[in-house]
């Protein structure tokens, strides 16, 4: 085994220098150039200062905005500490937090089918920046309300901001509630 | 379940399948040392590499070849080495460069540090921190990106070598462990990383050295948005079957995996390698169906799993159906579609199937990366990850592992046939006797013993007073969920560990030192202690005559082997872990 040692060190060195080092530097290099925006996190800017990310979902509690989906990461939509709740199928728990978060989503959007699958569970990341269409569809009324515009008017935002499953069949149709937000407040993205 | 998430799977499996021969008989040219496109370019690195690392030549210029002793030192020398610099870079983080948010403020414990050292170069990449409020840039790259490619590199290595042993007769050695780490490295992971990290990257995976941003969102707070070079160490974390996340959420963190896209190609990536060396066992033996063969037997099993999967998590929970939840799926988009099912610790864009397909790959896989949290499933569709990790991650399985640990069930396998018939049992033309089939049972119930010897004692320790192994009370107090549950989470933990997989029922809170130290040594057991006797296996094989196939050999590769490999696997994981499954999702199942 000693006389593999020397071979073990110096290649631990020399890959970490290859493979830890050079490779993720040329990719970073490589994708600022070329990926510019993504690689910086397809942030989205507002008079000059960042609202916030395409692809981060953020905290909306005001009745005139889309809600998302309710967040485990850290306090709500903590970017900086992704994560779910890990509740279990039977926890009571989760049985306690859905039944009141039912309620809460009936009460706040005067609702009265099945909700949607993901309207009251937790994303995975935590950082959920979508809701499904249904989901988003359901809160029609209550933003309309708020804001003091036809059912309508919001209805059509809202199937405009429906992006279809990827090459037609990958993933689940969704709606992205930040950029649906900007739309509802009538600004437009500024080219991020 | 619906036409659409099956018309998914399947292309998943075909796109898996259609790259097994390009891609297996590429990795056969490279890793049987021969000229291939890639040596004009890569010819002169890999020879200066041997220099500068002091690789010894023989007489033609190649490494020389070593035998199973010398290659399993070279390995273990090798690992051990890379596992002490590994923990030294994350005690001294704070020191080193690329650490550009305050957080790495801290060194990272000694307990966490040996368990995260461990994990990642033993390819199994589980994690008891969160990375981004723990770990500079500088350790997630020079440190985790690069166990990254050298753990699932050295386990192509043994496999090939196992495959070696197959394939020669009446040969000492079973290869050179130099070699086998340089190229699979620089020939085949390295080129496959280069253009999957930049596909990701041109579809939202972020790849930056920035500080973090701070946004000031609509509703005027303050949203502290993670950054990082993620792009370069996730195409690797798929392609290489380690699974490690660069964030908490790992692949279901939409800067590490933001479209229904990007997750059909990271599930691909995972299944790509494994698929792929089915194909090059069967070019190095010189009979391609053989490897066709265990190519069926693996998409047998993992069909039933995520058949399994995606059933369970479609039809949902009593409790999302007592609360109002709809849980069927709605599929017209214009009057509102919605994924329905068990959406809790799932993603929007992935739905339920492509949640399904992800766990069921990630863990038939040793991958462990994860789209969604595998503690939220239903207690039946959480078993199948669970179940999959106790089969030894045969199925397709890790970058290498998979494949020999196929072979170690192929052998029990041709054994169990060969007492059915009373015959010597063969396997490819070699004879199957009494040391080989000790050391595939020793192989296996190695992991069992791991598995099941932690987790029962995870679930009756008791730190009575406060004090540096646990807080005071049960270690079994460290569940997320009460009940069956909680056991199933201790078990999964054990599981994971021990069959180097790292995903987690992730509720579990494992940052003690008590289950930081005992899963470090669960991952060396399940990763080292099944090496060892496999690399025996490859010696004493290589070592023996070929024997020529007559009309009283066991063809093994038709229906009839496939279907007794795939009973073999099904078989020894049920017998093993039955009672344990029985006492965590199963009884869970049935008290819901």
């Amino acid at each position: 085994m000693l006389s593999e040692l020397k071979p073990a060190i110096l290649i631990t060195f020399v890959f970490t220098l290859l493979t830890g080092i050079l490779y993720p530097l040329a990719i970073t290099g490589a994708a600022q150039a070329l990926f510019h925006a993504k690689a910086n996190g397809s942030l989205i800017e507002r008079n000059g200062k960042v609202i916030g990310s395409a692809l981060i979902g953020q905290n909306f509690a005001k009745p005139e905005y889309f809600h998302p989906r309710p967040s485990a990461a850290g306090n709500g939509y903590d970017a900086a500490n992704s994560g779910g709740t890990n509740l279990g199928p039977t926890n009571s728990a989760l049985a306690d937090r859905l039944t009141k978060d039912a309620v809460a989503f009936r009460a706040d959007n005067a609702f009265s089918g099945a909700i949607p699958a993901d309207a009251i569970t937790t994303s995975a990341s935590g950082l959920d920046p979508e809701v499904s269409p249904a989901t988003a569809y359901a809160q029609v009324g209550r933003v309309a309300a708020a804001r003091k515009i036809s059912p309508d008017a919001v209805r059509a935002i809202v199937s405009a901001h429906i992006e279809s499953r990827d090459l037609g069949f990958l993933g689940e149709p969704r709606v992205n509630v930040l950029k649906l937000n900007l739309a509802l407040d009538g600004k437009a993205l500024d080219g991020k | 379940m619906t036409i659409n998430g099956w018309l998914q799977i399947t292309f998943f499996i075909v796109l898996v399948a259609l790259c097994a021969k390009p891609l297996g008989t590429f990795m056969a040219i490279v890793m049987e040392g021969r000229r291939n496109f890639l040596s004009p370019v890569l010819g002169p690195l890999e020879r200066l590499l041997y220099r500068l690392c002091g690789v010894k030549l023989d007489a033609t210029g190649q490494p020389e070849d070593q035998n199973w002793t010398r290659y399993a030192a070279a390995l273990l020398a090798f690992s051990g080495f890379s596992a002490l610099l590994l923990y030294a870079m994350q005690r001294l983080q704070i020191w080193l460069p690329f650490n550009p948010r305050a957080f790495s403020q801290n060194n990272v414990s000694p307990d966490l540090a040996f368990n995260t050292s461990v994990s990642f170069v033993s390819n199994t990449n589980w994690q008891s921190y969160v990375p981004e409020t723990t770990l500079s840039y500088f350790v997630q790259m020079a440190g985790l990106t690069v166990h990254n490619f050298l753990s699932a590199a050295a386990g192509l290595g043994v496999a090939v070598a196992m495959v070696r042993g197959f394939s020669r007769h009446s040969a000492s050695g079973i290869g050179n462990f130099w070699a086998d780490l340089t190229r699979a490295t620089i020939y085949i992971l390295m080129p496959l990383s280069i253009i999957s990290a930049l596909f990701l990257c041109s579809q939202g995976v972020i790849q930056n050295l920035n500080q973090y941003t701070a946004a000031h969102t609509l509703e005027g707070t303050t949203q502290l948005i993670a950054q990082g070079p993620v792009a370069s160490q996730e195409a690797i974390k798929m392609l290489g079957t380690n699974g490690g996340g660069f964030f908490n959420a790992n692949s279901a963190h939409p800067f590490e995996n933001p479209t229904p896209l990007t997750n059909m190609f990271q599930t691909f990536l995972i299944f790509l390698i494994p698929g792929a060396l089915t194909y090059t066992f069967g070019k190095m033996v010189r009979d391609t169906r053989q490897g066709w063969a265990l190519f069926a037997t693996m998409t047998l099993l993992w069909f039933g799993g995520v058949l399994a999967a995606y059933h369970f998590e479609q039809k949902g929970t009593p409790m999302l159906a007592k609360a109002g939840i709809e849980t069927s799926a709605t599929l017209n988009e214009t009057a509102g579609s919605q994924a329905g099912g068990n959406m809790e610790g799932k993603e929007t864009r992935f739905g339920i199937a492509d949640s399904a397909l992800f766990a069921t790959v990630t863990t038939d896989a040793s991958c462990g990366a994860i789209n969604s949290w595998h503690d939220s499933y239903t207690p039946l569709g959480g078993l199948v990850p669970l179940f999959n990790i106790e089969l030894g991650e045969v199925v397709f399985g890790g970058v290498g592992s998979g494949l020999y640990g196929m072979l170690m069930f192929a052998i029990l396998a041709v054994f169990i046939a060969g007492l059915m018939v009373g015959r010597t049992p063969e396997y490819l033309g070699k004879k199957i006797e009494q040391k080989e089939v000790k050391m595939a049972m020793l192989a296996m119930l190695v992991l069992a013993a791991s598995v099941l010897f932690f987790a029962a004692g995870s679930a009756v320790a008791d730190f009575a007073k406060a004090g540096y192994w646990n807080p005071p009370g049960p270690a079994a107090a460290n569940i997320n969920n009460p009940g069956a549950h909680g056991f199933s989470e201790i078990l999964y933990a054990y599981a994971s560990a021990t069959g180097n997989n790292g995903s987690a029922f992730a509720g579990l809170n494992a940052n003690t030192p008590w289950y930081n130290m005992t899963l470090g040594i669960a991952m060396l057991a399940g990763r080292f202690l099944m090496l060892l006797p496999l690399l025996a296996i490859a010696g004493s094989l290589a070592a023996k005559k070929q024997i020529p196939v007559s009309a009283g050999t066991f063809p093994t590769h038709g229906p009839l082997f496939v279907g007794l490999l795939a009973g073999v696997v099904i078989i020894v994981g049920a017998l093993t872990y039955f009672p344990a499954l029985s006492l965590g999702p199963i009884v869970e199942h049935l008290m819901q």
